[in-house]
């Protein structure tokens, strides 16, 4: 790093990207920490990830450029990776979470009528979660 | 100017190890196994964003292969973890 100087067009905008990216991770990780129930906590990482990596990756790409003397475009395909993959990742992790929801609200019902869990007598291959 | 890249640069590495650690407290307390899932994602992505900062200071290309292996690999072990929590197993026949 010290042995590099980097031009003023590239150093500053990406000192300004690095700090802003920073940031914004660690707001939507403090929220991931912070919020109280599980569907509040999916939104603080899944958007505060996507913009600070977009953030890291465009001043990456600023400063790599600036160091070939050519445009280096290669950390785009992270950025498209991770654009396409958080909001999948973010549904899934959102579909589980209500289906296994949903099955514990079955299972307390059921306890609290033993008479029809009886009867029913349907089993579902899932552990009771902790907590 | 390398002085205020050189000071963004540690500034942002420091936020990302503290949304890691943030992240790593969330993994080890989480109250429900989505709550695990959830924080396993953040902080592949922040442990992806800390490699990035240090190829920058070291003016590296090699890291960003392993950006990219890490951003692949954890979306691929994300998905099979969420999965796994839906249907109760990964592949089904």
């Amino acid at each position: 790093m010290s042995t590099v100087e980097f031009p003023l067009w590239a150093a500053l905008p990406a000192a300004i990207l690095l700090i802003i990216g920073g940031l914004v991770t660690v707001t939507g990780s403090i929220g991931l920490l912070r919020l109280p129930t599980f569907f509040m906590r999916m939104h603080g990482p899944s958007m505060g990830n996507t913009l600070g990596a977009g953030c890291v990756l465009i001043a990456s790409m600023l400063l790599s450029s600036a160091l070939q003397h050519r445009p280096i475009i290669h950390e785009i395909l992270i950025t498209v990776f991770i654009v396409i993959a958080s909001p999948v990742t973010a549904m899934l992790v959102m579909r589980a979470a209500v289906y296994r929801t949903r099955v514990n609200e079955e299972r307390q019902r059921k306890q609290a009528t033993p008479l029809t869990a009886a009867a029913e007598g349907k089993q579902d291959g899932e552990r009771p979660a902790a907590g | 100017m390398n002085a205020v890249l050189d000071a963004a640069i540690w500034f942002a590495q420091a936020c990302l190890a503290i949304a890691t650690t943030f992240a790593a407290i969330r993994l080890i307390r989480g109250p429900r196994a989505q709550d695990r899932v959830l924080a396993f994602d953040t902080m592949y992505i922040n442990g992806m964003l800390n490699l990035l900062m240090l190829g920058m200071r070291s003016s590296s290309t090699a890291y960003f292969d392993m950006a990219l292996l890490i951003a692949m690999f954890g979306f691929v072990g994300t998905i099979s973890l969420a999965k796994f929590l839906l249907r109760g197993e990964v592949i089904e026949p």
